[in-house]
Formats: structure tokens, sequence, C-alpha cells
């Protein structure tokens, strides 16, 4: 169900309807589809299906989406079904009821009858193929994305065929890979079930379980990617991992942070490790907790939050104080000063001289002009 | 009755015992899982769609640490990880520029254009994920719907619903004037000032006092003839911001 768009269900120039269908429901695979009863539309280029009561509510996907399409009987109880076989979703699809579904078919079960002439009506389309001749005003993306190019000219019938063999070879890599992926998920869902369940058990009543087996526990959840719920830990939320990471971040960023006036925003840090690195990269989240143990590992960084939210890594030695009087030094001597200005002075970032004007305004040995033409500082007189 | 204490202690202790098979089983998997299937990741922005909805649904997060299974076996990690280094370099680049905003699209372009032609196709929903996971290193990174897209925002300057509604009303020419806001928006003159000078102040909105009519308003972000031509440091401060 992930192949079809919403759609407003009006036909475009050069598309003609050829037959419409009340009382379908349509299904994703073998489960039946989040939707009611519905009116289904076939046109000459696509597949349409609107909500019988909200009419709002409206779906369309190309008929180059279909590969193939069977009729499944009425049973007992159970109507009669067409089964139609799709490719698989492509990358320009507009946005649909579906996100993502693991079956690469749907069904349309027919409530009021009439699927054997829907069935044939789908059959004369899908052979005619007749959206290929007359292109609609609107792209509509096609099925398979391949720029291979179709040409119809008889004799190239041998050619057409090994393309469609390619294509259907392509879809069948693409197909096992969704496939094989939703194996996987099946089994890591189950690891996640198991992890929650013994995470609970551990926050519930922690002095059983020692903590060299909690710091491995949480290691765990951290290569599995799930989120730590237990929080009481001397050591802030990080694992060994992040220890040794806090440890390299010490050695590594001293020189650069002396260069840059003792501080960096973290996102410059982030950038300068992970360019270092070049593989096995850090993530965000990586960074901030290793940076998070700095004072606990009692290196001389620390990682601080501005009120603007900002966060920078700090050598320990660029103090508070110093940093306030050398920002009014400045500001004193020139005057006064924007951020910009600061910035250029002391060869630091505008948005780190921002913050150092603001602390010393917030300590009270700067005020502000606040005008259109920008945020300028003053030594505080009053 | 269940006694709570020392058994249930007893039952953790077992069960994380129990773990350790699950996990080198599981491993196992997605060892076979990665030598089939990698390249899938690599190459293919849908799949690697399906793959984050998946991990949502099941409630992993495979983006979290560069340490995660998922990051070490698929390399699913080093590949957003290290968009975000590039989206944060674009957006370095540009600030002097848009002061801070940038739609998804231009940055979308930059961002290909800077990866260079052999690198591997990155989609728009690639670049919304490797935002998301920027937010966590503080400076303001966030994203505002506007006209069916998103602008990009890299500093931490405090826009509330009122900036993005004239936001979005300026994307459709990339300005706005005082009178629009007033017709279309029903606002008093005074409100949609103060939200102009703040956005002016904040070096989002440039001043074009010399319009024919009334003062236009541009945004830098919005505005793409402004980008396509390359803007010095020098000129942007010569500019009125």
């Amino acid at each position: 169900m992930d192949r079809f768009s919403w759609s407003n269900g009006l036909l475009e120039i050069n598309e003609t309807l050829v037959i419409q269908q009340r009382g379908v429901r349509l299904y994703d695979g073998d489960d039946k589809a989040k939707l009611d009863l519905g009116v289904t539309l076939l046109s000459t280029h696509r597949l349409i299906w609107r909500d019988i009561k909200n009419h709002e509510c409206c779906i369309a996907m190309p008929l180059s989406q279909i590969i193939f399409f069977e009729e499944q009987a009425a049973g007992i109880g159970k109507s009669a079904k067409i089964v139609i076989h799709l490719h698989p979703v492509p990358a320009n699809k507009e946005p649909g009821p579906y996100q993502y579904s693991k079956y690469s078919y749907i069904k349309l079960s027919f409530k009021e009858h009439g699927q054997i002439e829907f069935y044939r009506r789908l059959t004369e389309e899908m052979t005619k193929k007749r959206w290929e001749n007359t292109p609609v005003s609107q792209p509509i993306p096609t099925g398979t994305g391949s720029q291979a190019g179709k040409t119809r000219a008889v004799g190239i019938v041998g050619i057409e065929r090994k393309i469609e063999e390619k294509r259907k070879e392509t879809d069948k890599n693409i197909s096992e890979a969704f496939e094989d992926l939703s194996k996987l998920m099946v089994k890591a869902k189950e690891m996640v079930e198991l992890s929650r369940s013994i995470a609970n058990k551990i926050k519930d009543k922690q002095g059983d379980i020692t903590e060299d087996e909690t710091i491995r526990f949480k290691a765990y959840l951290l290569s599995m990617g799930i989120a730590n719920p237990v929080t009481r830990e001397t050591h802030g939320s990080g694992t060994h991992y992040h220890l040794q990471l806090a440890k390299q971040l010490g050695d590594m960023l001293q020189a650069p942070l002396e260069e840059r006036g003792g501080m960096m925003a973290l996102t410059e840090v982030y950038c300068l490790v992970n360019r270092a690195r070049g593989m096995e990269l850090l993530s965000p989240e990586d960074l901030v907790n290793a940076c998070k143990m700095f004072e606990s590992l009692k290196l001389p960084l620390r990682l601080r939050v501005f009120d603007s939210g900002v966060m920078v890594v700090q050598l320990q030695s660029h103090s508070e104080e110093e940093m306030i009087a050398s920002a009014l030094d400045n500001v004193s001597e020139k005057g006064s000063l924007t951020a910009e200005e600061f910035a250029k002075l002391l060869g630091l970032s505008v948005l780190l001289s921002k913050e150092r004007l603001l602390l010393a305004e917030k300590m009270g040995h700067l005020c502000r002009d606040d005008s259109v033409e920008g945020l300028r500082f003053y030594p505080n007189l009053f | 009755k269940m006694r709570r204490g020392v058994g249930a202690g007893a039952i953790a202790k077992k069960k994380l015992a129990e773990l350790l098979p699950h996990i080198k089983t599981f491993k196992t998997h997605l060892e076979e899982f990665a030598s089939k299937h990698k390249q899938e990741i690599r190459k293919n922005p849908q799949f690697r769609v399906q793959f984050q909805e998946m991990c949502a649904t099941i409630g992993v997060d495979p983006l979290a640490s560069g340490k995660g299974f998922w990051s070490e076996m698929l390399g699913v990690g080093d590949f957003y990880y290290e968009l975000g280094v590039q989206i944060i370099e674009v957006c370095l680049a540009l600030k002097h520029r848009n002061g801070g905003l940038i739609t998804l699209d231009e940055l979308h372009q930059r961002v290909l254009k800077g990866r260079g032609k052999y690198a591997q196709e990155v989609s728009q929903d690639d670049l919304v994920r490797a935002i998301k996971k920027l937010k966590v290193m503080g400076n303001g990174f966030g994203m505002i719907p506007v006209g069916g897209s998103y602008l990009v925002q890299s500093v931490p300057a405090e826009l509330n619903m009122d900036h993005t509604v004239v936001l979005q009303l300026a994307e459709k020419k990339g300005y706005v004037t005082v009178s629009e806001i007033k017709d279309s928006l029903k606002w008093e003159k005074e409100r949609a000032c103060h939200v102009l000078d703040h956005l002016l102040k904040e070096g989002l909105a440039w001043l074009d006092s010399q319009a024919a009519g009334e003062a236009q308003y541009w945004l830098p972000a919005l505005f793409s003839e402004l980008t396509s031509r390359d803007v010095t440091p020098e000129e942007a401060n010569q500019m009125t911001p």
C-alpha cells in the first residue's frame, strides 16, 4: 500500500476513465488496509481509489507500478479479489497513506461484485499500456525509475526482453533486500523487548546487579541503539567507550582550543574530530556524552551550555573572570563593539564572541544598544 | 505475591546471562545482512528511509552512537555523521549572507556539490535525519516548515510563531512588505514592524528602502538570485542588515 499517493482524483488531459466499481476494500498484502469501503476507478494511466463517505480521501497509483495481477476466487464469507503485484516504490513517489509496507502486493476486494469486468478491463489496459503513448500534463512517477528507455519499434523485442529481465532481477534484488531487512527487524525487535524487560528489572532493584554487569548492559544498549532507562549512574549516561573518548578528546583538543582563545562551539569540535578520524566517526550523541565526562575524569576541559543553548567546549584554564575582563577591556578600548567587530579582534567565531559579550553583560559590566543596525555593546557606566 | 528485593535482582541477573548468546546470534544475523545488502544502504535513499522507519518502529536509534552495531556493520552511522559535518560546514560558510537560515533545497544542492560527482546519492530525507541528530549539540539547529518544504536554521536566533508565519509569507517572492503582512495576516502595523525588526537584527532579512512604492524586506535564505552570485563578507557588511 505504500505505492499509493494522495490524489485529488481528477483525471488529467489525455487520461480517460475506463471503468469504476463501488464497494471495493483495499488490502495491504494480506492485511486489511486502514481505509474504509470505497470506489475503485481504472483509468488509462492510473488506479484510483476514493473513500465512499469521505470524498477527500483519495489515492492513486500509476499503472506502470503493476508487475502482474491475478484473480482470487470468492469463498465462503470472502469476496472475490484481484491480487496486484507491484514494483518497488520509486524514489520520487509523492506521499500517500502508507509510508512503508512490508508487502509488494495489494488486493482489491469486491464487496459488491464487479470483479470480472474490472479484471477484464485491467487486463486490456495493461496490455495496451496507453499511458506510454499519451503522457499526461503532470509527471507521473514511473514504476521502476530505470532510464532504460523503452522502444516500441518492431524487431527489437529481444532487447526489450533483456531489459525487462534485468529490471526484474534488480527488482528481485531490491525485494530480497527489503525482505531480509524485515526478517532482521523481527529479530531486532525480540532483542529490544528482552532488553527492556531487563532494564525495568534493574531499575526496580539495582542492588543485586554488580557495577560491572550494569556497565556491560549499558554498553550493549548503546550498541543496539536502545535508549538507556537505567539512569542512576556514577558516571552520567556514559560507558567505557565514552570514557575512552573523553580522554582522547582531552588530548586532541588542547592545542585547537588554545588557538581559538580557549573555547570552541561543539559543532566545531564535531567537524574537527570527525574530519580527523575519516572513518568510524563519532555521532553527535557520542560527542556530547564524552564531553559530559570531562569533569568526573578531572580533565582540563569542560562542556558548557550558554543561555542561548549554544554548547561549547572550554579550557579550564580560561576562567570566566578572564573572559569577562578581556571583553570589558576590548569594549572600553574601542568605545563600543558589535559581536562581529569583537570576533575580528580576537580571531574568534562571531557566535562565541557574542556569547562572551552577553556573559559580560549578564555580569553587569557591559550594556547594550539594540537597534536595527545591530547589537552593540558599551561599558556599563551605571 | 511477588517478593521484591533479592528475587527481582536474581531474575535480572539470570536474564542478563541469557542475553549474551542472544547478542552473539543477532550480531551474526546482522553480519549476514550486511554482507548481502550493505551496498543497498549506501546507494539507495529509499532503502535508507525504510531502514530508519523500521528501526523507529521497534524502538531503536541506529544513529545514536558510532559504536552501535548498525553503524559498525552497516556503515549507516558514518554516512549520516559525515553528512552532518557537511551540513554544518555549508551553513557556516553561508551564515554571513543569510544569517543562518537556508532552504532545504539550497542546502541539498550545495551539499551534493561539495560531495562531488562520485559520491553516493543523498536525499532530502537523509539531510533531515542528519539535522535531527545535530540538534543534540545545541547551537540552534532546527527546521521551519515553509511553502511545502523547510528552512533550516543553524543559529540560535529566537524565532517564534510570528516570525515563522512572516517567513512563510515571504517564501513566494523572497521578500515581504509591511502592507502585505497587514493584508494577509490582518496584523497591526506595530506587530508587523516588530517582527521585521527582529529579522533584520538577526541578519535574516535585509532592507531595500529604495524599492518603488514601499520598503521591501528581503530574506537572503529565500532569494535565489542573491545566492547565486557570491557575496563577500565585506559586501555583506556594507549592505543594510
